[in-house]
């Protein structure tokens, strides 16, 4: 028997849904209003929601104490080569594992999972050491090269999982419609594979851009992407909530715009192969 | 022209042996049916043929041509898969038209093709859609104009209409038919439907366990089963089988009669037995028979009969057709 969905069940249901989806975006919100607000109103009890005096002056003061353009570029350069340079390299490892697995196939990618069972904080002074001498603290360079890494595992898992769905009978009508290893590369798998590249893509692009662990650790200010520039703001001699909202509004936007416009996108690649 | 003949061929999967020697001899023109039961090796010799996979050992010659070390495209066939294939980012132009392309064909030239081909399988109207809005049957008919567009010298089915509904298959396994005369280009077709074997094929090749059991007409494998194991796959209901005094009577470890060969007979004749289960389908009455002595035997008898189970029946064989087996499950010729 089907189940039956009465007026009342949706109600409740779509209540529900807002709800949670109101309290996980709560923290986004109140940073962003925080950041409208004085010193002052940022830290007083009880706190005021919509009715305070808005003011834009922290992002003056942001923008003054330090260089958002310079940071923001990092994070761009940074989130964006690690993303290339580790499709690049995941590309051809899943594109083998998916289409002629070997026995150790399975093992080899249990392996890369289990490197991200590992909390980075056990390797960092090994990691720091290797990088202050060869001359890669505070380079962007060495964080593109640390943030590749550090995503490759899930790189290579989503990728494999894409592209074990494309079925292989397709590949064999093309082989025997004629097509060499090169054309079937161009003219089908890469066009069918498009979507979860897309989404793989996206979806690194964010973990990149949000990286807080080597980015803080690694960079001081030259190499500095977004995440450094928010953790100046919380500073020893006090937190300047209004201030550091700021920061962290400015950090985020970016990265919130492109997850808005392609959200379509990393849903159906986060959900890819859930149902048929 | 498409001859196709296998020598001696053969295939392992490490070490296991799917093919154990198949030789066949399919004439231009003829359509062919692989038939067996599952994992008897029939999509594996398909794909033999097709150049999917390599022979182990053997030859497979297409116009009397080794083709064993030639790639899949250049062997000069077109297949149609299971799961029709189709490339999902293509629109049914796109994918018919896919082949001519690889091969270099002028535009207007493809254009053509592809329109003659469309128009043959009704596809017309779907040219400018993707594979995801056609129905399965048209999505079938898109994988066979991808095969016929091509002109190849022999088509190769790998069990196409397992995925469509039973009205659908009937209606697509007339179409086929009716292509393939009308081309008149070779076919092998893979299916493990003996009724689709039986009304499709020319000959038909039967497998099992990766031998060629018998290679023949429709009506010479029905007529003329080789084996016990053919006369047990060819035609529906099964063949009933009896061992014992009633086999050895008639000089033959087994016998086999079809239940269309069992006539219901007065008492005191025949075997007796009591109905079991009767299945009354209006044009024909199956019924299955415990006779105790010979074990369950399944009748079918022409037109409606007003059997009920729990009747008490007697049953004999029509004496011309009793096929006779020996020890080792061969037919002794009558």
């Amino acid at each position: 028997m089907a189940r039956k969905v009465t007026a009342r069940h949706v109600a409740i249901s779509t209540l529900a849904a807002w709800l949670v989806g109101f309290l996980i975006f709560f923290p986004i919100l109140w940073m962003v209003l925080a950041s409208f607000k004085t010193e002052l109103e940022a830290f007083a009890t009880p706190p005021s929601f919509l009715f305070f005096h808005w003011t834009t002056e922290n992002y003056a003061t942001v923008q003054e104490r330090s260089d958002y353009l310079h940071h923001a570029l990092n994070s761009v350069i940074i989130a964006g080569g690690s993303t290339l340079i580790a499709l690049l390299i995941a590309v051809p490892a899943a594109w083998s594992m998916a289409f002629s697995p070997t026995k150790r196939t399975k093992d080899v990618l249990l392996w890369m999972l289990s490197t991200k069972m590992m909390p980075p904080v056990g390797v960092l002074v090994p990691i720091y050491l290797i990088y202050k001498n060869a001359g890669l603290l505070d380079t962007r360079a060495g964080l593109i090269f640390i943030l590749c890494l550090g995503n490759l595992p899930i790189v290579i898992w989503m990728l494999f999982t894409y592209f074990k769905e494309i079925p292989k009978d397709i590949l064999e009508a093309a082989r025997m419609d004629g097509a060499t290893v090169g054309r079937e590369l161009i003219y089908v798998l890469t066009p069918m594979a498009i979507p979860g590249l897309a989404s793989t893509l996206l979806l690194n692009l964010i973990l990149a851009w949000n990286e807080a662990f080597w980015t803080l650790n690694l960079s001081t200010l030259d190499a500095a992407p977004l995440t450094t520039f928010i953790a100046s703001y919380s500073s020893p001699e006090g937190l300047f909530w209004a201030r550091l909202s700021a920061a962290s509004t400015l950090a985020i936007a970016p990265i919130m715009i492109i997850g808005w416009f392609s959200q379509k996108q990393l849903v159906r690649g986060l959900t890819f192969g859930a149902v048929k | 022209m498409g001859r196709i003949t296998l020598e001696g061929v053969q295939k392992s999967f490490g070490p296991v042996h799917i093919i154990k020697g198949a030789d066949l001899d399919i004439a231009d023109g003829s359509f062919v049916v692989f038939v067996g039961p599952s994992g008897c090796g029939k999509t594996t010799l398909l794909r033999l043929i097709a150049g999917l996979e390599d022979v182990s050992d053997g030859k497979i010659l297409i116009d009397g041509k080794n083709v064993v070390n030639v790639p899949p495209a250049k062997r000069g066939l077109s297949m149609v898969f299971q799961s029709y294939a189709l490339y999902p980012h293509m629109s049914v132009r796109g994918n018919i038209a896919f082949g001519l392309k690889m091969a270099g064909l002028p535009k207007d030239e493809i254009n053509r093709k592809v329109e003659a081909a469309a128009a043959t399988l009704n596809l017309t109207p779907y040219l400018d859609r993707k594979p995801r809005e056609l129905s399965g049957g048209q999505r079938q008919r898109v994988a066979i104009g991808r095969a016929i567009v091509r002109e190849p010298k022999a088509f190769l089915f790998d069990e196409p209409l397992s995925n469509l509904d039973a009205a659908l298959r009937v209606q697509m396994r007339l179409e086929v038919t009716r292509l393939q005369k009308q081309l008149g280009t070779t076919a092998i077709y893979v299916t493990h439907d003996q009724v689709e074997a039986m009304t499709m094929a020319d000959k038909i090749v039967v497998l099992n366990g990766g031998k060629i059991e018998q290679y023949g007409s429709p009506i010479e494998l029905y007529q003329k089963p080789a084996n016990l194991f053919v006369a047990g796959f060819i035609g529906s209901p099964k063949m009933n089988f009896i061992t014992g005094p009633d086999a050895a009577q008639r000089g033959a470890a087994t016998i086999g009669v079809r239940p269309e060969h069992l006539n219901i007979v007065g008492d005191g004749q025949g075997w007796p037995g009591k109905v079991m289960v009767a299945e009354h389908l209006g044009s024909d009455t199956f019924l299955y028979v415990d006779t105790g002595a010979v074990g369950t035997l399944t009748v079918r008898c022409a037109g409606e009969k007003g059997v009920k189970p729990g009747d008490q029946i007697a049953l004999q064989p029509d004496p011309n057709r009793v096929y006779r087996f020996d020890g080792s499950g061969n037919a002794i010729a009558a």
